[in-house]
């Protein structure tokens, strides 16, 4: 490094004695932009070419291993068929249930830990090391291992035997304690009657409204993995927050927790709008974690649009329906991260 | 209750050994939620085959031995192999050409260069789910499907967007006084790049290929998508296989779980200062 800055101070004395001279015929704007072109080339290819032949296989008729690229009469009918299908409404429930149960949490327990060891404590260190930890794995190795924990037979289960809970019920002739967990198709807090009675159309869902029991494992292993991101990024915005701001307001008579609650959380709005952008975004497009944990699930109890495109595009070969529900994703994202990107770009 | 007289009777420094202690509390609690998983796959993976049963997960290992690990590793090691040569090539040239284009997109700006650049950021925002297919053909086509250069063909590829923003983000607080002098002195545009800014950007390059290196060695879907054939797939799918195999012992899931978690883990804690820079550069955007 400091090598290469001599060079730059040299370059610079040089610069008041030598001619400066061309070395190449073309401008160094022109070749910069052609040095860019193959990236933006191979993105071009990858991205948005990708995307229009996805967004065509949507409304096209092609849903068997043979292709057939006319257009669906009307060419929104897969999108129609699909929203119609049960398992995608489940899918759209489950969404929606996950991302406000992790998301909650995730944002909670990341705030907690952060504020909790924003203080000269023995091992913060160690603590947020050990908390960030599950970040830096592969959502496979936390499916594999969260699934055990969560299997009925062991894991979490055998809990109600050790802490003595099973064998008291059972003293009172009452069924031991043993949920299923990723294997329980109930669904809590049903709404539909009340939907229905509040807006007509909704009678004809065909999907049980409500919270599916088997989700809440499934969102509870994506806040292990993530909510040490969440500490992270919001230790890394209180170190931007200067001393003086707590010094005046500890003058002033303020708490800690008024500290906290009036000055120092509303500064990190920014961290928290990037916090929640960041996380809705791996909730709406989550794969790997839901597939390895627990599948599709009872009922479709724990199936998600990604796993939908998964499926009916690469093993059910219905290629319009994979891919209709795969361009209903990027819209969803998009809906999320475009005025994300477009505020943040505008900052920067 | 009576609260009134008690907060009147606790002294100050009774009242912040209360808070220490609750403290305390919470992050031990905290402590035994993140280390359960961990203590679950190490507990286990250590067991023999013999004595691993469902209805004694929390029992630790009777006599330590290598547990499922022998196993594991032998069941695993090809695919880890795959997962290797992989990931190498992936990060160093994901990494190389995103030096590239950050330097040029922030010291060679031509017309347009910003667009551009927010043109190619959205790649990494975009739900993978709504490339597959294309790119599934798009591979075939060119002779790449299910091989690791066609996996690291897309690495690279679906990695340009946010390395090019780290290694924007960082040469845009490099002197462009720098750049100047040396074209002066009469350096091109690659010598200025390969002499002066690649060497500058030591610090960054770490920090982007090791977030890299740990995005692409935990990656499944390509790898599930690209690789049908199980000898020829990265360690995460043959976890995940191993994981649904109903003749294998669990003793050898949970020690093959902690295999493919191992290279990660230990640039975590080898490197951890680097991987928190990585993650708050690869997720604060702009």
């Amino acid at each position: 490094m400091s090598s290469s800055a001599l060079t730059g101070s040299q370059a610079q004395r040089a610069a008041t004695v030598l001619v400066p001279r061309r070395r190449s015929w073309l401008p160094e704007r022109t070749q910069s932009f052609l040095l860019l072109l193959p990236s933006f080339v191979a993105i071009a290819i990858f991205v948005y070419v990708f995307i229009a032949m996805t967004l065509y296989v949507s409304i096209s008729n092609w849903r068997t291993l043979k292709m057939d690229l006319s257009l669906g009469q009307p060419p929104y009918a897969t999108y129609l068929s699909m929203f119609a299908q049960p398992r995608f409404q489940a899918d759209l429930r489950n969404t929606l249930v996950f991302t406000i149960l992790f998301m909650g949490l995730a944002v909670l327990i990341g705030l907690a830990l952060a504020i909790l060891l924003d203080r000269n404590l023995r091992g913060r260190a160690v603590f947020r090391n050990i908390f960030l930890f599950p970040y830096a794995l592969s959502f496979v190795v936390t499916g594999v291992a969260w699934r055990w924990i969560f299997n009925p037979e062991t894991g979490i289960n055998l809990f109600f035997n050790i802490l003595g809970i099973n064998p008291l019920l059972s003293q009172f002739g009452l069924e031991p304690l043993k949920p299923g967990w990723t294997t329980d198709p109930t669904v809590w807090l049903q709404v539909n009657k009340v939907l229905a009675a509040v807006w007509p159309p909704a009678a004809g869902l065909r999907v049980q409204l409500g919270i599916p029991a088997a989700i809440i494992p499934v969102a509870i292993a994506a806040v292990w993995q993530l909510s040490g991101f969440v500490m992270a990024m919001y230790t890394g915005g209180m170190a931007t927050i200067s001393d003086e701001v707590r010094q005046a307001a500890r003058i002033d008579g303020a708490t800690e927790g008024e500290i906290y609650r009036h000055i120092i959380i509303p500064m990190l709005k920014p961290v928290t709008i990037s916090i929640v952008v960041l996380l809705l975004h791996t909730s709406l497009k989550i794969f790997d974690l839901v597939f390895t944990m627990a599948g599709p699930g009872p009922g479709f109890a724990t199936d998600v649009p990604a796993i939908f495109v998964f499926e009916q595009t690469f093993r059910a070969t219905r290629y319009n329906l994979g891919s209709a529900a795969a361009i209903f994703m990027l819209v969803l994202s998009g809906l999320v991260i475009v005025p994300y990107l477009r505020h943040s770009l505008k900052e920067g | 209750m009576t609260v009134e007289p008690a907060s009147a009777a606790i002294k100050p420094a009774a009242r912040i050994s209360v808070v220490q202690g609750f403290t305390w509390l919470v992050l031990l609690l905290a402590l035994g939620f993140y280390l359960m998983p961990v203590f679950v796959m190490v507990n286990n993976g250590l067991k023999e085959a013999t004595n691993v049963s469902v209805s004694t997960m929390w029992n630790l290992p009777g006599q330590l031995t290598g547990g499922g690990f022998a196993e594991a590793a032998r069941k695993l090691w090809p695919n880890m192999q795959n997962s290797v040569l992989m990931v190498v090539p992936a990060t160093i040239l994901s990494s190389l050409i995103g030096a590239l284009n950050g330097y040029l997109l922030s010291k060679w700006k031509f017309r347009g260069a910003d667009i551009l650049f927010i043109v190619m950021l959205f790649g990494f925002f975009i739900p993978y789910q709504t490339i597959l297919l294309p790119m599934v053909r798009f591979l075939q086509i060119i002779k790449l499907y299910g091989t690791l250069p066609g996996l690291v063909l897309v690495h690279v590829v679906y990695g340009l967007p946010i390395t090019t923003l780290m290694f924007r983000n960082y040469f845009a607080g490099v002197p462009t006084e720098l750049v100047e002098a040396a074209c002066v002195d009469g350096a091109g545009i690659m010598t200025t790049f390969t002499r002066i800014m690649l060497p500058l950007s030591i610090p960054a390059f770490v920090v982007v290929a090791i977030f890299q290196f740990t995005n692409i060695w935990n990656d499944f879907l390509f790898g599930v998508i690209v690789v049908p054939n199980p000898s020829a797939q990265p360690i995460t799918i043959a976890l995940n296989n191993l994981s649904g195999n109903f003749s294998v012992d669990w003793n050898v899931v949970m020690a093959g779980a902690l295999i493919a978690a191992l290279p990660t883990a230990l640039i975590y804690f080898l490197l951890g200062r680097f991987f928190i820079r990585g993650l708050l550069a690869g997720s604060v955007k702009g």
